[in-house]
């Protein structure tokens, strides 16, 4: 089964590049510009992992992150973090992230934590 | 009058440095050269009359013999040793050295304040790094634009097979956020450099830089002055918040000459003395307008402290010889708190200061409760003691502090921390 990635961030040109890069590898990207819809997206789409984006319109990625982990049924979902500052990665961590990646990160570093994080 | 142990020690220093014998200073004075040697030894306590004609001969000022100015010095710098943990200093010798050097002493409670400034200024460097919403908004710009700048560039240079369109697309991308990150670094540059001066941030607290005004003005205002705003005064000082504390306590004085109109004021005071209720009652004005008006007069020599709600001095006029705390929570004792606590009920209270010889001071103190936003609007609080002197033999008094940490009293119900004199004195 093909691997499906719900990517969360909110600009447009990095998210068009990261959709580039996961795709290649394979994978079904989708995405989304702002934390409002993203508890209602997973809950329906079930996707394998989530990128978050930690600074978003809307919610941020710290409260999407606490909900998922607040319901049973998202409770286990593998979520990826993208932080710009040293300082949120700990809120991160405390969030319940399974993974951070700081800004500006490499391609190859999002394609190895991806495949880290799901053990493909 | 009580004096401090160490005149004597005081006297002798100042003889020495006069260049005077002890015999012809003590047959000037009209005692036996023994009897000046004990003295001059702390071994006798020496009248005010005698310090009054020994303060002559000396040519000194009385005060400055009877140590008067130097109780404020000693209390500085006692707090000044309460800062530094464990503290080395000699509590019990902080008399001593304020007597025999009174330069080094003055010089170690000014250099405890510069440190204490550059404290602060430290912090507020870090809170300003760590906090400021336009510093973290421009960086945060510079980051996702780079974010984005470094994958599509990499997508760029390494995907061998890409697309035309995909490649022309990722051209545009990475041109338009070359530009972004331009913008955003730029952005960031000249905000670093608009270098706001020292002053402005943080390096004196505004609230010092304000009181030292005050101090060298005498806390003096002409109405004259009061209506024209004092603004070279005012644009003198060097932080904008400094200013702007100046501005609301200038505008509060003017409007209290208003109310309280010198030429009446002072008849009135004449016939009431500084008594706040009857003052207010002439005037129609309310007590704390009025013992705002009295603290800047020069004629009736009192100290003024104002507190909020929440204790917190918001207004501190020094009386000589009761001392402030320069930082943190007063006295729990105080006459204010009472006030505070007992809106509408005038508290007059006789009060000592602990361990500085029983000085005694006459506080009047007044709490008042005020509506600014009307019925529903938040309730606020406020305070205000006058610190007169007392007059001779008034009677017993409550011994009070200025804060714990520096406060001699033994055995206090009121104490909130020990106190750094307890074991040493």
């Amino acid at each position: 089964m093909t691997l499906h990635v719900l990517l969360i961030e909110d600009e447009p040109n990095i998210a068009e590049a990261m959709r580039f890069i996961l795709s290649r590898e394979g994978w079904r990207v989708s995405h989304l510009a702002q934390g409002t819809e993203v508890l209602e997206r997973v809950r329906a789409d079930r996707p394998d992992l989530l990128i978050l984006d930690l600074m978003l319109p809307g919610m941020s990625g710290l409260e999407i992150l606490a909900a998922l982990r607040a319901d049973p049924e998202t409770r286990a979902l593998p979520v990826m973090m993208l932080t710009a500052r040293g300082r949120d990665r700990e809120l991160a961590e405390q969030a319940g992230a399974d993974r951070f990646i700081s800004k500006p990160f490499s391609n190859a570093e999002i394609v190895a934590e991806v495949r880290a994080l799901v053990g493909r | 009058m009580p004096l401090s142990t160490l005149t004597g020690t005081r006297l002798r220093e100042r003889r020495l440095a006069a260049g005077l014998r002890q015999a012809d200073v003590a047959e000037a004075a009209g005692i036996s050269a023994s009897y000046l040697n004990l003295i001059e030894h702390n071994r006798r306590k020496v009248s005010p009359e005698l310090i009054d004609r020994l303060a002559g001969i000396l040519g000194l000022d009385r005060a400055a013999l009877a140590g008067d100015e130097d109780a404020a010095l000693v209390e500085d710098l006692r707090a000044a040793a309460s800062r530094a943990t464990p503290t080395l200093a000699e509590l019990d010798r902080a008399e001593e050295l304020v007597s025999r050097f009174p330069g080094w002493a003055e010089l170690l409670v000014a250099l405890d304040r510069r440190v204490q400034m550059l404290e602060r200024a430290v912090e507020a460097l870090n809170d300003r790094m760590s906090h400021d919403p336009h510093l973290s908004q421009a960086l945060h710009e510079v980051l996702s634009s780079l974010s984005s700048v470094r994958a599509t560039a990499a997508i760029l240079a390494e995907t061998e097979d890409l697309d035309p369109q995909w490649a022309s697309r990722f051209h545009r991308n990475l041109h338009h956020d070359s530009e972004r990150l331009a913008a955003g670094a730029e952005a960031l540059v000249a905000y670093l450099d608009a270098g706001s001066g020292i002053a402005e941030q943080g390096i004196a607290s505004p609230q010092e830089e304000v009181e030292d005004w005050l101090n060298r003005r005498g806390w003096i205002f002409t109405d004259a002055e009061l209506a024209s705003g004092c603004r070279d005064d005012v644009a003198a000082l060097a932080s904008t918040a400094a200013r702007s504390l100046a501005q609301r306590l200038l505008a509060e004085a003017a409007a209290d000459a208003r109310a309280l109109p010198e030429t009446a004021f002072a008849a009135a005071l004449a016939v009431t003395g500084p008594d706040p209720l009857s003052l207010a009652d002439r005037f129609g004005a309310d007590p704390l307008t009025v013992m705002r008006r009295l603290a800047l007069r020069s004629d009736v020599a009192a100290g003024l402290v104002i507190c909020d709600g929440s204790g917190t001095l918001t207004f501190r006029k020094p009386a000589s010889g009761f001392p402030l705390p320069r930082f943190g929570a007063a006295c729990p004792l105080w006459p204010l708190y009472t006030a505070l606590g007992r809106p509408g009920q005038p508290v007059e209270a006789l009060v000592s200061i602990a361990g500085q010889g029983g000085r005694t001071f006459r506080t009047v103190a007044w709490g008042q409760m005020q509506h600014p936003q009307g019925l529903r609007g938040p309730e606020l609080r406020a305070a205000a003691m006058l610190i007169l002197p007392a007059e001779p033999g008034a009677g017993a008094a409550l011994p009070v502090g200025s804060s714990c940490r520096v406060c001699a009293k033994a055995e206090c119900p009121a104490r909130r921390e020990p106190s750094i004199l307890g074991l040493a004195l």
